[in-house]
């Protein structure tokens, strides 16, 4: 004890002058910003676990939903939200080197390796944009309900449009005349509101036209909720079976039947909290990205004007850099908890 | 007046250029490490389907996997790692008892609830 005593004299008691973590004011505020930050993440997260555990029916399966690729199509299972995540850990990785530029005082180094952060910050939330404008306007498919009151998802290649050949006349088109401007929308408009029969699409106007339409390929239904004689779980139903059942619903005349994309109070994954949930994680996610650009632009700016190298340190850049890599921190965990699991 | 005494921190970050290299070293590496986890967890998800046996297996090592990324985000990209032992545990320890926490109740809950529903529930 008292050697131990002979320790404490007033050279090693704090005395207002060492701080007890040995770091910035700065610094140490954004660490507890991002704690709080991660709360509210945390908050959202389990929120969404929350209604998936006790949600009765069927919960949407992230590798079913997001399989497009741009350019490319559909049949990619989550390749492109890997990719997203790719470019987010990549920019991550040059943000830290910027810091570590920063340390070696080295501003043409911090200035290069900032510039490559904020591209691959803007390439993340144009890849967010597709992917919610993916979301919002749906399959080529969309969500069908079966005859027997069932529901399906539809994956498979939907045969293209070729045009529609009136053979009743509205108010606008002419027996005869053959329309090939904005196919797909018509389609799908009519298909919610029950107008199209028999092969036949009863259009704005009034008229009635064919539908010349490539045959549909690899059609699969995966039931999503229980009808009379399918139920959840079932295998999927494959090819000529499958599109019998399809067309019976969608040419039914009814409307109702189909569900395109998603909005706010309804979309085709799944059920409705579903939509909200993707709305407002990836929103969230994304509108941290988006501040974290401008707010990256914004010290960049700093660097080039040379206020940092004035000041003899480039922490500004490390502060920036802990919020940069905490919304790449939040993107593992929502890649993981929405999309994988 | 401005004091003299008091310690800029900031300073303390600096390093030379051969200690750079040891940094960036370690940089790519856990970005090499951090690729190779997100490929390995896209390729499991794409090979084995929730229906299967194995599934359980999947998402615990999804959860597994996600966690040593986050850990070497937040203890090499964010430094944690090599700043006081003191902060390193005010940051962690608070948050990570508290989000524990909330998972368990939270989706505990959320059974009861569904099984409530199920049981005693309308349509």
């Amino acid at each position: 004890m008292a050697g131990h005593a002979a320790q404490l004299d007033a050279k090693t008691l704090w005395g207002g002058k060492e701080s007890p973590f040995q770091t910035s004011y700065g610094k140490l505020m954004m660490w507890f910003f991002l704690v709080s930050d991660a709360l509210t993440f945390g908050g959202l997260l389990v929120a969404y676990g929350f209604t998936r555990h006790d949600f009765q029916g069927a919960w949407p399966i992230g590798e079913e939903t997001f399989n497009s690729m741009p350019f490319l199509g559909h049949g990619y299972p989550l390749l492109y939200v890997a990719l997203m995540t790719f470019i987010l850990i990549v920019s991550s990785v040059t943000m830290v080197l910027a810091v570590e530029a920063g340390h070696r005082m080295d501003k043409k180094g911090v200035v290069k390796w900032m510039i490559a952060t904020i591209i691959g910050g803007f390439f993340f939330v144009g890849s967010q944009a597709w992917e919610w404008s993916h979301f919002i306007h749906g399959s080529e498919f969309g969500k069908i309900e079966l005859s027997d009151g069932s529901q399906a998802i539809v994956k498979g290649h939907f045969g293209e449009i070729k045009n529609f050949t009136v053979v009743e006349a509205g108010k606008h088109h002419k027996k005869g005349e053959i329309i090939k401007e904005d196919l797909m929308h018509k389609f799908q408009h009519a298909a919610e509101k029950g107008r199209l029969k028999d092969g036949m699409i009863k259009l704005h106007d009034g008229s009635l036209a064919k539908i010349n339409k490539e045959a549909d390929s690899h059609m699969q239904l995966i039931i999503k909720k229980d009808g009379k004689d399918h139920k959840v779980g079932e295998a999927p139903i494959h090819g000529k079976a499958a599109e019998k059942m399809y067309y019976e619903s969608l040419y039914s005349g009814e409307p109702n039947h189909v569900i395109y994309g998603a909005n706010l109070k309804q979309n085709e994954y799944g059920p409705q909290q579903y939509g909200q949930f993707f709305f407002f994680i990836t929103g969230f996610h994304g509108f941290h990205v988006f501040s974290g650009v401008i707010i990256n632009i914004i010290i960049l700016l700093g660097v080039v004007a040379g206020t940092y190298h004035r000041r003899g340190h480039y922490e500004m850049v490390e502060k920036t850099g802990l919020y940069w890599h905490f919304v790449d921190l939040v993107w593992v965990f929502v890649f993981t908890f929405f999309y994988l699991i | 007046m401005e004091r003299d005494d008091l310690i800029e921190y900031s300073l303390h970050a600096h390093h030379s250029e051969d200690q750079g290299k040891v940094i960036r070293k370690k940089i790519y590496f856990v970005t090499i490490l951090l690729t190779i986890v997100t490929v390995l967890e896209v390729a499991l998800g794409a090979y084995i389907k929730q229906s299967s046996a194995a599934w359980p297996f999947v998402k615990w090592s999804f959860v597994a996997l996600t966690i040593l990324k986050a850990g070497y985000i937040v203890m090499v990209f964010m430094h944690l790692g090599n700043e006081k032992k003191s902060l390193r545990y005010v940051i962690l320890v608070p948050y990570i008892l508290f989000i524990l926490y909330l998972i368990f109740i939270a989706l505990w809950e959320a059974l009861e609830i569904g099984s409530a529903w199920s049981t005693y529930g309308g349509a």
